[in-house]
C-alpha cells in the first residue's frame, strides 16, 4: 500500500500551492514562524499540532481569508484567495451550523452554481455518502452527518486543491471509513489535499506527507514512516497486576501508560527496559515490544523543549 | 505559475476513469487559465439560486416568516380597524404608516439576526472561501426583503379592503406599494451593519430594540400628531418618519414636509448607512 503509493506521488504530483517564509503575528504574539511548505497534487498533507499550534491560522492564509505578515504565498501561481484560486480549491472549515432551514440537495445545488466546472452532483453525493438524504433538512443532521455535507460543499467545485480542516470530528467509523476512503479516491484523482487533525490515526492513515507544527513553527516535516522513525522509542505492551508507578522506575522508560486491560512503557533504550523487567516480573503476561507509533512520536516532539 | 511537469499516469492510474480525466485537465490546464472563468448565464445563474435558496430559507423558518407577515397585519387590525370607530380616514392614515413598519421588519431581521447568526456559526467563513460573489448574498437578501415587503402590503390591503372602508385609487396603491417596498432599502444597510456588528445570541433582541422603539417614535403606530412636541422633532432625526410621511403624503395625510426633504434624507441616511457598512465590513474581514 505505501510503495504504491509512493510510486503514485512520483509520477503524476507538482506543486498547486507553496508557502515560503511565512511569518504571522497576532497582537505581537507569533501565530506562524518561518513556516516553509508545499502542497502537491495528488498528495495529502497532513498538519498535526495541539490546539493553538496555528493550524487554522496557517489555513486561512492559504485560503486567502488572512494577510501572512511576511513570506510568499502562492496557489495554482496567483494570489491566495484571488477568484480563480477559488474557483480550483475547495474548503472545509469547523462550522457549529448551516442554514436549517436548506435541504442538502439545495445547499449542494448552490454551491455547484458557483464554480464554472462543478462536480457532477450524483458524484458530489457519493463521495461524501449522502445518498439516503438528499431531502434532508440541515436542521435534521446529527454532528456526523453535517460534517458530511460540509465535505460534499467542499468539493462541489471539482477541487484540485482541497482544504479539510478536522474533517471527521463528530463522525461514527464507518463515516469516517467513507471519508477516508473518498480523501484517498481524490487523491487518486489528482486532487491535493490539505488536512489538518487532531485525529493521528487519520494522519497515519491518509498523509503522504506530515508537517508537525509547535508554536506556530514546524518542528519536523515528513511521510509518516519517517517520522515515527525519527524517534528512537520503543513500545513495550504487557499485562499486569502491579500499579503503573512500580514501573516507571525502570532504566530508559520515559512514559508509562495503561491501554485496556495492557500496560504501555516507552523506552528510549528497549534492551535495558526489557532486561530490567523481565527479571523485576519474569512472569509477565502478553508481552509484546513494537515501534514508536505516530501518536508516540507527536507526543515526544511536541512535548519536548516545553 | 511555476512550470507544469506533467507525466502519463502510471498503469494503475489508467483503469480509474476519474483519474485520466483529471490529467487531462490539468494537461490543459498549461494554456486554459482563461476556462476559471463563468459566462453571463453561470453568473446570473448564481444571483438566481442564491435568491431562490435564501428565499426558501426565509419562508420555510416560521419563526421568521410568521411575525414578519402578520404582525403588521395583526396591528393594523388592532389599531386600524377595532380602535377605530370606521374613520375611513384614520384607517387609511394608519394603512401607510403600518405599511411602513411591515416593510422595516424583514429588511431588519433579514439582514441584522439573519446575518448575525450565519456569521456565528461560521456559516459565513465557507461561503467567504467559496468563490461566491459577496454581492450574491447582499442581493439575495434584498431580493427577499422586497418579496416579503410586498407580501406584507398585500396582507395589510386584504385587511383594509375587507374590513376598513378605506378607497384608494389604483395609482395611489401602486405608488404606494412601490415607495414602500423599495424604501425598505435604507433599513436594508442598517440590517447589514447590525448584522456585521452583532453576536448571534443577541441579534434578534437587539434588532428589536432598534426596531419597534424607532417604529413608535416615527410615529408609525399612532400618529406623530398625537406625540408630545418633543418627540415630534426627535422624529426628524429618524429615518422611518420620512419614508410614512412620503407614503402619507400619497393619501394626502402628511405632516406638511415636502417630498424633496423626505426624500434628501432617505437618501442621506442610505449613504451613511452605505458607508458605515463598508467599513465595518471592511474591518471584519482585513485581519
Amino acid at each position: 500500500m505505501q510503495l504504491k503509493d509512493t510510486s503514485e506521488q512520483n509520477t503524476n504530483s507538482r506543486v498547486i500551492a507553496s508557502a515560503y517564509g511565512l511569518t504571522k503575528s497576532f497582537a505581537g504574539k507569533k501565530a506562524l514562524d518561518n513556516i516553509d511548505l508545499e502542497v502537491k497534487s495528488g498528495q495529502v498533507l497532513a498538519i498535526l499540532g495541539a490546539n493553538g499550534a496555528g493550524k487554522t491560522t496557517l489555513i486561512n492564509i492559504l485560503l486567502g481569508r488572512l494577510n501572512a505578515d511576511s513570506g510568499d504565498v502562492s496557489v495554482f501561481g496567483v494570489k491566495a484567495g484571488s477568484l480563480q484560486a477559488k474557483r480550483q480549491a475547495g474548503a472545509m472549515l469547523q462550522v457549529a451550523n448551516l442554514p436549517e432551514t436548506l435541504k442538502i440537495k439545495e445547499h449542494i445545488q448552490l454551491f455547484q452554481s458557483y464554480y464554472p466546472h462543478p462536480m457532477n452532483y450524483q458524484q458530489v453525493i457519493n463521495y461524501a455518502g449522502l445518498q439516503d438524504m438528499q431531502d434532508r433538512y440541515s436542521k435534521k443532521l446529527s454532528g456526523g452527518e453535517k460534517q458530511r455535507l460540509l465535505f460534499a460543499l467542499s468539493i462541489c467545485g471539482d477541487p484540485k486543491l482541497l482544504f479539510l480542516d478536522e474533517p471527521s470530528v463528530g463522525m461514527d467509523v464507518d463515516a469516517r471509513q467513507g471519508l477516508w476512503q473518498a480523501i484517498r479516491d481524490l487523491r487518486a484523482a489528482g486532487t491535493g489535499i490539505v488536512l489538518t487533525t487532531h485525529y493521528l490515526e487519520e494522519a497515519d492513515n491518509l498523509a503522504d506527507n506530515i508537517v508537525l507544527l509547535k508554536q506556530g513553527a514546524i518542528i519536523r516535516q515528513g511521510s509518516s514512516e519517517e517520522i515515527k522513525a525519527s524517534i528512537n522509542q520503543t513500545t513495550i505492551r504487557f499485562s499486569s497486576d502491579k500499579k503503573l508507578s512500580e514501573f516507571k522506575q525502570l532504566p530508559a522508560v520515559i512514559r508509562v501508560k495503561s491501554k485496556g486491560k495492557f500496560i504501555q512503557l516507552q523506552t528510549e533504550d528497549v534492551n535495558q527496559t526489557l532486561l530490567a523487567l523481565l527479571s523485576a516480573n519474569p512472569n509477565l503476561q502478553n508481552l509484546s515490544v513494537f515501534s514508536a507509533g505516530l501518536e508516540e512520536a507527536f507526543l515526544q516532539l511536541n512535548g519536548g523543549g516545553k | 505559475m511555476k512550470t507544469i511537469t506533467h507525466t502519463l499516469p502510471s498503469k494503475q492510474n489508467i483503469s480509474n476513469t476519474h483519474n485520466v480525466n483529471r490529467s487531462q485537465t490539468i494537461h490543459s490546464s498549461q494554456t486554459m487559465n482563461n476556462s476559471q472563468t463563468m459566462n453571463i448565464m453561470q453568473t446570473l445563474n448564481i444571483y438566481r439560486l442564491e435568491s431562490k435558496f435564501e428565499w426558501l430559507k426565509s419562508i420555510r423558518n416560521p419563526a421568521f416568516a410568521l411575525p414578519a407577515i402578520l404582525f403588521p397585519a395583526l396591528f393594523y387590525i388592532f389599531f386600524g380597524v377595532l380602535m377605530n370607530q370606521h374613520n375611513p380616514q384614520a384607517a387609511t392614515y394608519l394603512l401607510c404608516t403600518y405599511g411602513t413598519f411591515g416593510v422595516i421588519g424583514p429588511a431588519l431581521f433579514s439582514f441584522g439576526a439573519g446575518l448575525a447568526v450565519e456569521r456565528g456559526q461560521g456559516w459565513l467563513d465557507i461561503k467567504d472561501a467559496s468563490p461566491m460573489p459577496a454581492s450574491a448574498q447582499i442581493v439575495s437578501r434584498l431580493l427577499v426583503s422586497m418579496a416579503f415587503s410586498m407580501m406584507i402590503l398585500i396582507s395589510l390591503g386584504l385587511v383594509a379592503f375587507t374590513m376598513t372602508s378605506v378607497s384608494l385609487t389604483i395609482v395611489q396603491v401602486l405608488t404606494l406599494s412601490t415607495l414602500l417596498v423599495f424604501g425598505g432599502l435604507p433599513f436594508c444597510l442598517l440590517g447589514l451593519i447590525l448584522g456585521l456588528l452583532l453576536k448571534a445570541e443577541s441579534a434578534p433582541a437587539v434588532v428589536n430594540l432598534v426596531y419597534l422603539p424607532m417604529s413608535f417614535l416615527s410615529g408609525l403606530w399612532i400618529p406623530i400628531t398625537m406625540l408630545p412636541d418633543f418627540l415630534q422633532t426627535l422624529a426628524e432625526f429618524l429615518p422611518p418618519f420620512h419614508l410614512s410621511q412620503l407614503a402619507l403624503k400619497v393619501v394626502g395625510l402628511d405632516v406638511g414636509g415636502s417630498v424633496t426633504k423626505h426624500l434628501a434624507i432617505l437618501a442621506l441616511f442610505t449613504v451613511i448607512f452605505f458607508v458605515l457598512a463598508m467599513l465595518v465590513s471592511n474591518k471584519k474581514t482585513i485581519r
